[in-house]
C-alpha cells in the first residue's frame, strides 16, 4: 500500500541545492545531538542502575555535562607519542567518525514533506542498494580501529586492533546474512522501500492492531541483526576491543584524552545511532507509527513521524545502555563461538527456510504438504543420524595442571583458603562508627531515644 | 542557482553525489574541529621526560608493535571472505527471486550454493580452526 507521503526511489534526485545542504546538515545534527544526548543518557541510565546520582550539574538533569566535555576536549593538548605512525594515527579516528556520519546519509527520517513549498522526503538520499551502504561504510569503519591499533606503536593496542577486526568481521557475516532475509521480504534493498514494504497490512487481533514490523514478522533475523549490532559497534557485552579489565583501553590506549580520543567516542556513539536507526527502518516500521497512535489519521503524515523515528531509536539506545548495564564482558572463544557456530549457520538455514515457505506459498496444498514432509524428514533422518560424541574421559585436576607444557603460568592450588589479613581485623575493631549527626565526643555511638 | 538542481545531483548517480557531499562535509568538520583544537590547546606546553613514551598501562611495554600476532586472526578474515562473497550472492538473489519467473528452482539453486558454502564452514569447525584457543 503506497500512500501519497510515501517516497519512491524517483522522489529523490530533485533537491534544489540548498535543501540538499539543509538534509546533510539536518543528518550530521542528529549524529552530534544524538551523540550528546545517548552519552547524557546512558550515564544517567547506567548510574541510575548502579543506584548512583550520575551526572546532575550541568544544566537540567546534567543535560550540558557532555557537551562541557566535549568542550574540554578541544582545549586539550595533541599528544603524539613517539612511536607512533604519525599520519596513520592522525586519520584512525577521523575514518571511524567520517564512516558513521555517511551511513545517516541514507536513514529515512519521515515521508514526504513540504519545504519552503518543495515537495521532498525526509532522507537526503536513497539509492537501490542504500542498506549495502550502511554494511560497506560499517566495514570501511573497522579500518580506523585496525589503524589505530596499529598506527599506535604499542603491544595492546594492536591486540585491541586485532580483536576489533576479528569481531567486526566475524559479526559483520551474521548481520548481512539477518538483513537477506528482509529483502526477501520487501523484494527491495533501498530503505524508503523497505519502510514502505512494511505499512499497512497490519494483522488484527481482535480490537488490537499487531504492527507489521520485519521484527515479529522475521524475529529470529531481528534477533540475530541486534545481537550483532552490539558486537559491531562493540559495546557491552561484547566490548572485547576495550576490554578495560583486560588490555586497558584498547586500540584507543595512547589515544591519551585528546580531541582524537573524543573523536573514537563519537564515532562509537555515532554507530550505535546508525546501527539502531537502521534497525528501526529494517524491522521496527520506520518512521511509522505503531498501532494505538494509528487510530489518529493524521500519525502518519507530515513531521510527526520524525517523533515516532527518533522515539524508536531511543528505545534501542536504551536497550543498549541497558545491556551494559546488565551484563558482563563476555570471554573472547565464548564470543567467537557464539558468532560463527550459532548466529551463521541458525541464520543460513532460517534464509532457505523462509525463501521455501514464500515459494510454497502459493503452490496446491498437496504439493505443499508434500515439501514440507520432504523436509521434516530429511531433518528427523539427520537428527537421528547424527552421531553423538562419546563422554570424554574427566581428568583429575592434578593430572590436567601436571599436563601443562613446561614454562606454563604457576597456578595457585585450587582449594587454596586465604586467611583473613590481620591487618583488616585490626582496622575494623578500630574504627570509629558512623553516627547520623556529625563526630560524636569520645568515640561512643549516640544513644538513640525512641 | 536557487530552485535549480545543481548538474551533478540529477539522474541516476545524483544519489551518490550526495553521498560524497555528505562525506566532504564530515571532513569538513573535522578540519575545523582540529583547526580549532590547534588554536585552544597549550601553545607551549611542558615536555617532561617522558610524555611522549608509550603509556600502555603505565608500566614499560613489553614489546612493540612490530610484533608477530596469531594466524588465528587470519583465518577469521578468510571465513570472512567467503561468507562475505556468499552474502554478496545473496543479496540480488533475496531481490528478485519472489517474481513470477523464479519458483522452487531459484530457491533450490540457491540452496545448494549455500550448501557448498556451508560445508566450507564445517570443514573449518572440524579442523578445529573456530575454537579459540
Amino acid at each position: 500500500m503506497t500512500l501519497a507521503q510515501d517516497p519512491t526511489l524517483a522522489s529523490f534526485g530533485h533537491d534544489p541545492w540548498w535543501l540538499i545542504i539543509i538534509k546533510i546538515v539536518f543528518a550530521f545534527l542528529f549524529g552530534l545531538v544524538g551523540t550528546l544526548l545517548g552519552v547524557w543518557m546512558e550515564r544517567r541510565v547506567v548510574a541510575r542502575m548502579a543506584v548512583r546520582p550520575g551526572p546532575n550539574r550541568h544544566g537540567p538533569f546534567g543535560l550540558l555535562q557532555t557537551l562541557a566535555d566535549g568542550l574540554k576536549m578541544a582545549f586539550k593538548e595533541d599528544i603524539m607519542p613517539r612511536a607512533a605512525d604519525k599520519v596513520v594515527y592522525f586519520l584512525a579516528p577521523t575514518i571511524s567518525v567520517v564512516c558513521g556520519f555517511t551511513a545517516l546519509s541514507v536513514i529515512p527520517f519521515g515521508p514526504m514533506v513540504s519545504i519552503f513549498g518543495h515537495h521532498t522526503p525526509l532522507q537526503v538520499t536513497d539509492i537501490p542498494v542504500a542498506v549495502l551502504l550502511v554494511l560497506a561504510v560499517s566495514s570501511i569503519a573497522v579500518y580506523g580501529t585496525v589503524l589505530a591499533g596499529w598506527a599506535s606503536g604499542s603491544p595492546y593496542p594492536l591486540l585491541g586492533g586485532l580483536r576489533a577486526s576479528a569481531q567486526m568481521i566475524s559479526y559483520e557475516v551474521a548481520q548481512g546474512l539477518s538483513i537477506v532475509a528482509v529483502f526477501l521480504t520487501a523484494s527491495s534493498m533501498s530503505t524508503s522501500q523497505i519502510v514502505a514494504a512494511q505499512a499497512g497490512n497490519d494483522t488484527s487481533w481482535g480490537p488490537v492492531n499487531a504492527p507489521s514490523w520485519y521484527a515479529l514478522l522475521l524475529l529470529p533475523s531481528f534477533l540475530i541483526y541486534f545481537v550483532s549490532a552490539v558486537a559491531e559497534t562493540g559495546r557491552a557485552p561484547f566490548d572485547l576491543p576495550e576490554g578495560e579489565s583486560e588490555i586497558v583501553g584498547g586500540y584507543f590506549t595512547e589515544y591519551a584524552s585528546s580531541l582524537k580520543w573524543a573523536l573514537f567516542m563519537m564515532a562509537e556513539y555515532v554507530h550505535m545511532l546508525v546501527v539502531s536507526s537502521v534497525a528501526t527502518t529494517l524491522f521496527l516500521g520506520g518512521w511509522r507509527a505503531p498501532w494505538p497512535i494509528t487510530l489518529w489519521s493524521g500519525a502518519n503524515s507530515g513531521w510527526w513521524p520524525l517523533l515516532w523515528f527518533f522515539g524508536k531509536v531511543a528505545v534501542l539506545l536504551f536497550v543498549f545502555v541497558w545491556l551494559r548495564g546488565t551484563l558482563p564482558r563476555l570471554r573472547y572463544d565464548q564470543f567467537m563461538h557464539l558468532g560463527w557456530k550459532v548466529l551463521l549457520p541458525v541464520n543460513l538455514v532460517w534464509i532457505l527456510l523462509l525463501a521455501g515457505i514464500n515459494v510454497i506459498n502459493d503452490w496446491r496444498t498437496r504439493d505443499r504438504l508434500l515439501v514440507i514432509g520432504g523436509v521434516a524428514l530429511a531433518a528427523l533422518l539427520i537428527a537421528m543420524l547424527w552421531p553423538t560424541r562419546r563422554p570424554e574421559p574427566e581428568v583429575p585436576l592434578q593430572e590436567q595442571v601436571d599436563a601443562r607444557p613446561p614454562g606454563s603460568f604457576p597456578v595457585p592450588p585450587i582449594d587454596l583458603q586465604v586467611p583473613p589479613s590481620p591487618r583488616v581485623r585490626r582496622e575494623v575493631a578500630e574504627r570509629q562508627p558512623a553516627t547520623v549527626g556529625g563526630p560524636s565526643a569520645g568515640g561512643q555511638p549516640e544513644e538513640k531515644e525512641g | 542557482m536557487v530552485g535549480s538542481t545543481l548538474p551533478v545531483v540529477g539522474g541516476y548517480l545524483g544519489s551518490y553525489a550526495t553521498l560524497g557531499l555528505l562525506l566532504l562535509v564530515g571532513l569538513v568538520f573535522f578540519g575545523v574541529a582540529f583547526g580549532a583544537n590547534r588554536l585552544l590547546r597549550p601553545a607551549r606546553p611542558a615536555s617532561p621526560e617522558g610524555k611522549f613514551a608509550t603509556y600502555e598501562c603505565g608500566l614499560d611495554p613489553v614489546g612493540g608493535d612490530w610484533a608477530q600476532a596469531q594466524i588465528r586472526y587470519y583465518v577469521y578474515a578468510y571465513l570472512y571472505v567467503l561468507f562475505a562473497v556468499e552474502s554478496v550472492f545473496l543479496f540480488p538473489w533475496a531481490v528478485i527471486f519472489d517474481r513470477p519467473d523464479f519458483g522452487m528452482v531459484t530457491v533450490v539453486e540457491m540452496a545448494v550454493f549455500v550448501g557448498v558454502l556451508a560445508l566450507g564452514i564445517l570443514y573449518a569447525w572440524r579442523k578445529r580452526v573456530l575454537s579459540w584457543t
